[in-house]
C-alpha cells in the first residue's frame, strides 16, 4: 500500500516482463481464482504485466456467469478491475475460443485476440511467464 | 448405470473413456467442468452426438449457470436437471460410476 | 472479537473485518467506525459507499492508489488523493474505510 511511496524513487528498477498464462476453467479447480489474485497483487510492482487466456482458460471470460446456485462467489466480474490496476496487455488465444464455440464478443472484458502464431511471439518475449 | 463426468473434455479424456465404456441404455450425467462438453459449437460435441441414440445426456443447471452457458447453444437432446434431479438419478440408477 | 448489532451478535476475524459481509448495515458501520475512533460524517459515508459500489460491481475491494484513482474519476481531484483520504482514515483510507464498508482487507494490498 502506501509504503510503496517511500521507497526511494531515485533507486534504478529494473522493469521485466512478467506474463500470467490462464489454462484452466473456473470453479472446478482453484487455479482461475487464484491466478487472479496473484495479477491483481503482482501489479503493484510496477512491472510489465501481461495476462493470457489459453485452452479452457478463455472460458473464465465468459459473459453471463451465476453462480447462485453452486455457493461460490462469481468472481468474473473482478476482470473489469484489471484497467483499474493498469493491466491492460490482455490476450486470448484465438485457436482456443474457436475449439469452444466462442468469440470475443462472448467475453466480459475487451481483450486482443491472437492466433497462436502471433501469442508464440509475444509469449517468447517475456522474462518471466508463470503458467496456472 | 449412471456415469458422472466433471472433468472439461479440452483437459482430460474422461469423457472419451466413459463413451468407450459405457454400454446402451447409459445414463451420462456432465458436471462441474464436465458441463463444457455439452456446448453445441464445440469440437468434442460430435462424439456426444453420436452415442445420443442409445445413451441418454445430462448436463447439472447450476454448473452450467455458474460459468455462464445459460445462453450458450447447447447440444439438443440434453436434457438439464438441478440438484434434486441429480438425487433422483443417482437413486434410480442400481451403481453410479464417477470418471474422475 | 465480535459486535452486538440490532440484536444480533457479528463476528469479525482477529483484524476486525467481519467475516459475513451479508451482515453489514449503517448501525454496524457506525460501531465498527467508534472502534477505530472515527466518528461518520458525510465525507466518511461517500467514501465507505464508493467501495461497497465498488465491491458490488468487481467483488474485490480496492488497493489504496487504486482506490484513489478510482474516487478521482467519479468525485474528483479534490477527494481523489492521499491527503484527503488519510484525513479520513488516519490508520489508511483501504484498510480502515475497507473495516466499516463490511468488505474483507483489500486485494493488492502489500
Amino acid at each position: 500500500m502506501s509504503e510503496m511511496n517511500e521507497f526511494d524513487e531515485s533507486a534504478p528498477t529494473v522493469v521485466k516482463r512478467f506474463m500470467y498464462v490462464n489454462r484452466r476453467a473456473p470453479y472446478g479447480t482453484i487455479y482461475a481464482l487464484e491466478c487472479l489474485e496473484v495479477v491483481l497483487v503482482a501489479a503493484a510492482f510496477d512491472q510489465d504485466v501481461s495476462v493470457v487466456f489459453l485452452d479452457d482458460g478463455v472460458c473464465q471470460l465468459k459473459k453471463n456467469q451465476d453462480t447462485t446456485g453452486i455457493g461460490m462467489k462469481n468472481f468474473s466480474k473482478t476482470y473489469g478491475a484489471l484497467d483499474d490496476y493498469d493491466v491492460e496487455k490482455i490476450y486470448v488465444e484465438k485457436e482456443s475460443l474457436a475449439a469452444r464455440g466462442l468469440t470475443a464478443d462472448d467475453l466480459v472484458i475487451p481483450v486482443e485476440v491472437l492466433a497462436a502464431d502471433d501469442l508464440r511471439e509475444v509469449m517468447a518475449q517475456q522474462d518471466v511467464v508463470i503458467s496456472f | 448405470m449412471l456415469h458422472l463426468i466433471n472433468k472439461s473434455p479440452f483437459e482430460r479424456n474422461a469423457l472419451d473413456s466413459c463413451l468407450r465404456m459405457a454400454k446402451s441404455g447409459s445414463a451420462i450425467l456432465l458436471i462441474e467442468d464436465g458441463v463444457y462438453a455439452a456446448l453445441a459449437k464445440a469440437a468434442h460435441a460430435e462424439k456426444i452426438i453420436r452415442r445420443m441414440g442409445d445413451c441418454s445426456f445430462y448436463v447439472l443447471g447450476p454448473d452450467v449457470a455458474a460459468r455462464g452457458l445459460s445462453d450458450a447453444p447447447l447440444i439438443e437432446g440434453i436434457d438439464v436437471i438441478d440438484y434434486e434431479g441429480f438425487v433422483d438419478m443417482v437413486a434410480e440408477h442400481d451403481a453410479t460410476q464417477s470418471w474422475l | 472479537m465480535a459486535y452486538e448489532c440490532d440484536g444480533a451478535t457479528i463476528e469479525t476475524d482477529e483484524e476486525g473485518y467481519i467475516t459475513d459481509i451479508s451482515l453489514w448495515s449503517r448501525e454496524l458501520a457506525i460501531l465498527i467506525a467508534r472502534e477505530e475512533n472515527i466518528e461518520m460524517d458525510d465525507d466518511h459515508w461517500e467514501v465507505v459507499n464508493f467501495l461497497r459500489n465498488y465491491y458490488e460491481e468487481y467483488q474485490i475491494a480496492p488497493a489504496v492508489r487504486v482506490l484513489t484513482k478510482a474516487i478521482k474519476k467519479t468525485l474528483g481531484a479534490d477527494k481523489g488523493n492521499s491527503k484527503y483520504l488519510y484525513e479520513l482514515f488516519p490508520y489508511g483510507p483501504a484498510k480502515q474505510a475497507c473495516k466499516i464498508a463490511g468488505l474483507p482487507k483489500p486485494t493488492g494490498c502489500i
